[in-house]
């Protein structure tokens, strides 16, 4: 076990050093290279040869909205035929959470059944909590929705509610039909990967535009948004979880003559389904997570009412509304991981009791359902929870911050003074002074020496693909905000990740934090930052901080904890100090689980940069909004393709690295 | 509470009365687009009940600003009641001209859009709003970011308005920085004007803010279309744009088959028609003193029945 600092001044060390040197100097003086030479295309890439991908990319989404067809139908009434299909069930749920049924169009329309009672939909949960596990289970659930009755978001909650429950289910079977398609043929799988990849990488604003186009406007189109960005990582947990059924359930399966339809979805899938619920919870968070830029495309609830609280300046009822997706989002992640690790107890419905008796909970929900429907008729509060018995602390959050601004912001404003001087600033004009073919070159190198010559390939072409058509200025600044946030987000959030791996009670206050920061709709902390930061990079770099810690705080507690047992015995035995322990062996034993939380923490950074464009960068997730507000779908499906080759490079040469790492502590072969 | 149940008497009335009108015209819902401020949610719910008296089927959607043109031309959509001159023109102009959606004329409502600085500035520099004041007191308008040079906010980038330019031909000495939405924009007023801390900032009217905040507009010479297209013209003979941003109605517009299918609702669309100061004050009243949306367009409706009834009088 050699320590960090004994391998730096190897060949190795030498190498980057002379990278990281030669690209700082060229970055320093490429405005007076460029001068003395007249060669200007070394600092920017010359317009002439900007690839015109954008226009191509504009006229054929234009010519599948307007004219592509098949003969008898054209593409765009396939589409409109697809979201008829998701509109139907969406109704029906949103019909029966809020709205109520009805006959007839518009204003015309008669009520013919009131929704379910907040009453019975309380209770259906709470029922559903107890039945995956325990009433400590059911008490947190019920305590959520009860929150969303008392502070008055429950219909706005009951939209959003509608909409996770068919994105959820849609998500969830068709991430589940991708990987069995996956899992049988291997070239699927090869050509699905890189798809998983945009899906995931390339901003949800990139391709809300065409969406609309294709699926119409409305709740369809907010719908199909959400669930292309939710479904990828059920797809891969879906691979995963079928590759990784024992051997032996599938020889039972081979012994008792199964068919190969058999096999899958009486033998496969089932033994799969804990690893299978890891996915649907997944699903459950991104969806949640897609709320508030759905509602920008017409999904309404807790989303629409979060941005119109904030363009009102409401911050009180910015913040309540957004804990609102944070409580929802604790009851059903909860609630699904529950399910995901319920045990199916092996049980036999006895012929001889009634159904009460067999089916206690479905029965109380039935019950509770039909007497708050009678009942409602004579009692309106048991129907809608009554407006006067709301509560709200909107004055006491605006009053809070109004006190911060007031007595703090010069303290504030010096703290931002010396970051912006001494790190943001150096750090950009670094990153803007780098002249693309060099850039283009030390990506080549670096990829090269992670993983090898096709690795080198990919970082290289993707690169050169960025500076062809013609963002390397905005990329290079999205590399700069992006990597000195994810500095400052480690530098917090991996200390905070040991002192959780070392102390329990550490670990639970950490954890709940970081839970709402992730859940948190980043929008109602970004209005915030903005007072007291005002617009610009500091205000965006605080943001992305806030968001992106998360992964690095998990995945240093996981990587700690997970160190072997014997080898922190051996160490003790040996006679180091707990300090010694941690930084002698946890540390660099834990080195690649580090990395890989530094991916995420990237992915997140760069997934959160689209978002800063709102409160005024000047990235490539500006250039993504930009085109949203025009319309322009090549300009944002170009910008976000460049977003998701930053987001591609950084990912394969981390793991490449993480893994070489591994194979040389002799943890994996 | 007595104005809404005169409103409701009203509405039962004309809904007897205009029901028969509407008979003959299709009862497929009108759909009418919502956007994210208060002003425009405004509009159209009033449209929206003045179209539901006449007997129209109703619905209300959801759409982004610039993208519902997509809808607007496919029929998806049906009527957007707030395109603003100056952030709305391209695309109106590019949407009119397929054939597809059709201006249905202007709203009654003028976009205003300018330089704007609250009241208390005036103490620190006394020439305002007289925009030569502006450099004599640059520095107190500058941060670290930007000194020696004042700081101006400007809008969203999409927002336009040659404030680059104005600075270099007016001979400014301001350096802009924008805001990526206007929900910052108002962040950061709302921020300084709590601490009394120098601002100078983009704002437009009808909006809820300059009603909040107390202020003015910053006086540049008048706008004339010459300014922006004549180098030669104004102050600065080199450069354009040595003027202050023009003015612009507020139009609204339709899909080209709302007239075929719904005649009457056609008309009355073309017909709507509301002041600036009656606006303003219905933002107000929702954005500032908390009120619903469905209580001030009542009440306006009650205290301007003859002016609606208008519009769908045949």
């Amino acid at each position: 076990m050699t320590g960090l600092r004994d391998h730096l001044p190897g060949r190795n060390g030498w190498f980057w050093l002379a990278l990281f040197a030669a690209t700082w100097l060229l970055s320093r003086y490429s405005w007076d290279i460029y001068k003395a030479y007249d060669a200007r295309w070394i600092i920017k890439y010359p317009s002439a040869y900007i690839l015109p991908v954008e226009a191509r990319i504009s006229a054929f989404m234009r010519w599948l909205v307007e004219d592509a067809g098949f003969g008898l139908f054209s593409f765009r009434d396939v589409t409109r035929f697809i979201s008829t299909l998701i509109e139907i069930p969406y109704d029906f749920m949103r019909d029966l959470l809020i709205d109520g049924f009805s006959s007839g169009l518009g204003n015309a329309a008669v009520q013919i059944a009131p929704p379910l009672s907040w009453i019975a939909i309380i209770v259906t949960l709470v029922a559903m909590g107890h039945y995956a596990r325990d009433w400590k289970l059911a008490a947190l659930i019920g305590a959520c929705f009860l929150y969303l009755a008392v502070f008055g978001q429950w219909n706005s909650a009951m939209v959003t509610l509608a909409s996770v429950l068919i994105a959820v289910p849609i998500g969830s079977v068709g991430g589940l039909l991708l990987g069995i398609m996956a899992y049988r043929s291997p070239l699927f799988e090869r050509l699905l990967r890189p798809l998983l990849d945009l899906m995931q990488t390339v901003p949800v604003f990139a391709y809300l535009v065409p969406i609309l186009f294709l699926f119409g406007f409305g709740p369809v189109a907010a719908l199909v948004a959400t669930i292309i960005y939710a479904m990828p990582p059920m797809v891969r947990v879906t691979i995963v979880a079928l590759h990784g059924v024992p051997n032996e359930t599938r020889d039972v399966g081979v012994m008792v003559g199964c068919t190969r339809r058999q096999m899958m979805w009486k033998v496969i899938v089932p033994s799969a389904a804990p690893t299978l619920m890891v996915g649907v919870n997944q699903v459950i968070m991104l969806s949640l997570n897609m709320v508030i830029i759905a509602s920008m495309i017409g999904a309404g609830g807790l989303g629409f009412d979060v941005l119109s609280a904030l363009r009102r300046l409401d911050i009180g009822g910015g913040i309540e509304a957004g804990l609102a997706i944070v409580v929802m989002a604790i009851a059903l992640d909860r609630l699904s991981q529950a399910f995901a690790s319920r045990n199916a107890q092996a049980y036999a419905p006895g012929r001889d009791r009634n159904l009460f008796q067999r089916h206690p909970w479905l029965a109380t929900v039935l019950l509770v359902m039909i007497c708050t429907y009678l009942l409602s008729h004579v009692s309106p509060v048991l129907q809608a929870y009554p407006d006067a018995a709301t509560v709200s602390t909107g004055a006491f959050w605006s009053d809070f911050m109004g006190y911060i601004n007031v007595h703090f912001f010069d303290v504030f404003e010096t703290i931002k003074g010396a970051l912006l001087s001494y790190l943001l600033l150096p750090v950009k004009r670094f990153f803007v002074g780098i002249p693309w073919p060099w850039g283009i070159m030390v990506m080549t190198l670096i990829g090269w020496r992670a993983g090898g010559l096709g690795l080198a390939a990919l970082t290289g072409t993707l690169t050169a693909l960025i500076a062809m058509v013609g963002l390397w200025d905005k990329a290079m600044i999205t590399v700069y905000l992006c990597g000195v946030s994810v500095l400052i987000a480690s530098a917090i959030g991996i200390p905070m990740g040991i002192m959780a791996a070392q102390n329990d009670t550490a670990n639970r206050v950490v954890g709940s934090f970081i839970d709402t920061l992730q859940t948190l709709p980043s929008f109602v902390y970004l209005i915030p930052v903005v007072m007291l930061f005002r617009v610009g990079d500091f205000s965006a770099m605080i943001a992305v901080v806030l968001y992106a810690m998360a992964p690095a705080v998990r995945y240093a507690a996981h990587g700690i904890r997970s160190v072997d047992p014997q080898l922190v015995e051996a160490g003790l035995v040996s006679g180091c100090t707990p300090r010694q322990v941690l930084w002698r062996i946890k540390l660099p034993m834990a080195i690649p689980e580090l990395l890989l939380g530094l991916n995420q923490t990237i992915m997140l950074a760069l997934s959160m940069l689209v978002i800063t464009a709102l409160v005024g960068t000047r990235d490539l997730g500006q250039e993504v909004y930009i085109a949203l507000t025009k319309a322009n779908s090549g300009q944002g499906i170009v910008a976000g393709l460049a977003v998701a080759f930053i987001a591609i490079v950084a990912d394969r040469i981390l793991s490449a690295t993480a893994s070489r790492m591994r194979r040389k502590m002799g943890l994996e072969q | 509470m007595r104005l809404s149940t005169f409103a409701a008497a009203t509405c039962a009335g004309l809904a007897m009365a205009g029901g028969a009108f509407a008979q003959a015209e299709s009862q497929e819902p009108i759909k009418l687009t919502m956007h994210d401020w208060t002003g425009q949610l405004l509009t159209t719910t009033i449209m929206g009940k003045v179209l539901a008296e006449a007997g129209y089927n109703v619905e209300y959607v959801q759409a982004d600003y610039i993208a519902q043109f997509a809808g607007l031309k496919s029929g998806d959509l049906h009527v957007a009641m707030e395109i603003w001159e100056t952030t709305g023109r391209e695309a109106m102009d590019e949407a009119v001209g397929t054939g597809q959606v059709v201006n249905m004329g202007d709203t009654g409502m003028k976009a205003i859009e300018e330089w704007w600085y609250p009241a208390y500035m005036e103490e620190v520099c006394p020439g305002l709003p007289d925009w030569q004041a502006l450099n004599d007191c640059a520095r107190e308008f500058a941060t670290p970011e930007t000194a020696p040079m004042g700081r101006y906010l400007g809008g969203p980038v999409t927002w336009g308005g040659f404030d680059e330019e104005r600075i270099e031909a007016l001979g400014l000495d301001f350096e802009v920085v924008h805001a990526g939405t206007d929900a910052a924009l108002f962040a950061e007023l709302e921020s300084a004007y709590q601490r009394k801390a120098p601002i100078v900032l983009w704002i437009y009217a009808p909006h809820w803010a300059p009603t909040k905040y107390e202020g003015s507009f910053v006086a540049f010479p008048p706008y004339t279309p010459e300014c922006y297209e004549d180098p030669s013209v104004g102050i600065n003979p080199n450069l354009a744009y040595d003027c202050g941003k023009p003015t612009g109605p507020i139009w609204k517009v339709a899909w080209s088959g709302l007239a075929d299918t719904w005649p009457g609702a056609a008309k009355a669309v073309e017909a709507f028609t509301i002041g600036n100061e009656d606006m303003g004050a219905m933002v107000a009243a929702v954005d500032l003193e908390g009120k619903s949306l469905d209580e001030v367009s009542d009440a306006w409706l009650a205290e301007n029945s003859s002016v609606w009834q208008g519009w769908i009088a045949d």
